[in-house]
């Protein structure tokens, strides 16, 4: 288990200085460390890595300690016993990939160090590449071989800040499975940072997410990314839609509550929160959580239909983008082929048909 | 063309370039990897000899080096003899004047280093020594190359520091400068003109090999 429980403030010419406060246990197995960019994820690596100095408290991995104010102790990144994959992936560039993957392992004699690096080289299926240089690998062999570079030395704790950004999904899928074979045979602490929603379903034990420095809720992807609690967290996860609302009434027997959207401009039912009737919230609904229909829809269970009209329709890769103005402005995601079916465009009048649980508050 | 003059600078110009490499690495490191209060002091000592005359700065090491300076006392007692118009002398001050040639493109190369690599060295278990001897100076070899070259050339073309510290003692420290200088007060214009266009054929050759190397023509390492 590694607890961190650490403070560190930058200065800043910002009126208000950017504090990392962040009190946080890992146990073994992937953790996924969910954040909008600049939310202090990379600092909270750095920090448990020795690369960066928090300002005060404690990182201990078991009972070994990394980091203690109170005891003036902080062990220097050689003597952590953990791997860090950045971002950049930092391969050195004028070492082959042995000798990258070898660079590690210098604490071990040298017919450990050929059979950890044979070993990890093909774990990672990158045998074929031990003599090439950096330059010559292609985006996901570099990832390979940065991840077989920091396993090779039997890291305690294994730290990765995006390592698979811009790999297409099933190279990453790939990787992925691989990197979940490894961890089942050596189960250690993996932190692992994205702010890319796919991988998180695709890790997801366990979700972390910081926000401004803060560590603002832990639990399983599905409870704590689709049902947000802030703004900031709402946009990183996805929600497309983040409405400004004033809490109309409370019906406690139906679980629910009633809003008002952008100046009484039109109600929506949503599920009972911890917010006051006369209270402002927001409200965030995904755009492909919200139905599209050309006539007054009969029968359905959802709660919320509202009439509007199309303002502008954008295609982007898979899927059409729609605004429509339903009171206010909802942002709406179909499929080109329902744009096809039902002819939908500009100055059409639609309904929105929303559930009452796809609505979530958020502060 | 006075031979022994040119075999002075050389000999002066590898010697200068060699022992200034050993203190400005070092020097370098210190200003490129810490932060340190004062730093922007030691900064300006090292620029100092691009802004002052040669003259000034040979005649304050004159002085710290003559049978009265502290140095040249401290010489004095050691070795018996002055330091002042001996080769040592020269090669001193020659390192002084030509410190920012050898830590100026070493700075800049070690700060253009991705401190990503650094970091991941510290990580995979590496000390500061380590780091620098496999990661940082494979990595900056074309700055080390750079100060080396730009130190040996700057001290090969000087004139002022080596006419203060050295005076005109012939194999001593008679430089190929001097020597020029020499011929023209002697209205030997043909001498000097040949001794003056292989100074100004081997610092082309020099800057050329600096260049080259600095937009990596030949680079053995892929490009970041």
């Amino acid at each position: 288990m590694l607890n961190v429980k650490i403070r560190k403030q930058f200065r800043s010419d910002a009126a208000q200085p950017f504090v990392l406060d962040a009190n946080v246990s890992f146990s073994p197995g992937f953790t996924v460390l969910f954040g909008p960019s600049g939310a202090g994820k990379s600092t909270l690596l750095d920090c448990i890595a020795g690369l960066q100095q928090p300002d005060s408290g404690e990182i201990r991995l078991g009972e070994k300690i990394f980091f203690d104010t109170a005891g003036n102790l902080s062990l220097p990144p050689q003597r952590r016993e953990l791997a860090y994959v950045f971002q950049s992936l930092a391969l050195f560039p004028h070492l082959s990939v042995e000798q990258n993957i070898r660079y590690g392992l210098e604490k071990f004699p040298g017919s450990e160090q050929t059979e950890r690096a044979n070993t990890v080289a093909k774990n990672f299926r990158i045998e074929k590449l031990l003599s090439c240089r950096p330059a010559e690998l292609s985006g996901g062999e570099k990832q390979r071989v940065a991840l077989a570079r920091a396993l090779a030395t039997s890291p305690r704790v294994l730290l990765l800040d995006e390592p698979l950004t811009g790999l297409d999904s099933s190279l990453r899928r790939s990787i992925l499975e691989d990197l979940h074979a490894w961890n089942g045979a050596n189960r250690i602490p993996i932190l692992y940072v994205t702010h890319n929603r796919e991988e998180v379903d695709a890790i997801g034990e366990r979700v972390v997410t910081l926000v401004n420095g803060r560590v603002q809720e832990s639990g399983a992807p599905r409870a704590v990314l689709d049902a947000p609690r802030s703004v900031e967290l709402a946009h990183a996860a996805g929600f497309e839609n983040v409405l400004p609302a004033v809490v109309v009434e409370h019906r406690l027997a139906d679980g629910v509550m009633r809003v008002s959207l952008d100046h009484a401009a039109c109600e929506i039912e949503i599920p009972l929160g911890e917010a006051e009737p006369g209270s402002e919230v927001r409200v965030a609904i995904r755009a492909g959580d919200i139905l599209i229909a050309t006539e007054p829809p009969h029968f359905l269970s959802a709660r919320n239909i509202l009439p509007g009209t199309i303002v502008s329709l954008e295609k982007r890769g898979t899927m059409v983008a729609i605004q429509v103005k339903a009171g206010t402005l909802f942002q709406v995601h179909v499929t080109p082929g329902a744009v096809r079916a039902l002819d939908l465009s500009p100055g059409l009048l639609v309904w929105l048909v929303i559930k009452t649980h796809s609505c979530h508050l958020v502060r | 063309m006075n031979a022994e003059a040119l075999l002075l600078s050389l000999r002066l110009a590898a010697t200068v370039s060699l022992f200034l490499l050993a203190l400005a690495l070092p020097l370098a490191y210190t200003i490129s990897f810490f932060q340190w209060r004062g730093k922007f002091l030691v900064e300006s000592v090292v620029a100092l000899p691009l802004v002052l005359p040669p003259t000034v700065l040979g005649f304050y090491a004159l002085v710290t080096m003559g049978p009265r300076g502290p140095l040249g006392k401290l010489w004095q007692s050691l070795f018996g003899h002055s330091l002042a118009f001996t080769f040592t002398g020269l090669v001193l001050a020659s390192m002084l004047y030509s410190l920012p040639f050898a830590v100026q493109p070493l700075v800049a190369s070690f700060e253009s280093l991705d401190r990503r690599l650094l970091d991941a060295s510290a990580v995979l278990g590496a000390d500061r020594a380590r780091t620098f001897l496999r990661i940082i100076l494979p990595l900056a070899w074309p700055g080390v190359l750079t100060a080396l070259v730009l130190s040996f050339a700057h001290t090969l073309g000087e004139f002022g520091v080596v006419l203060m510290v050295g005076g005109n003692l012939p194999g001593i420290t008679r430089t190929v400068s001097i020597d020029i200088y020499d011929r023209v007060q002697s209205l030997d214009y043909a001498g000097a003109h040949q001794t003056a266009l292989l100074l100004l054929l081997v610092s082309f050759v020099v800057l050329s090999i600096v260049y080259g190397v600095n937009r990596r023509v030949w680079s053995p390492w892929p490009a970041k």
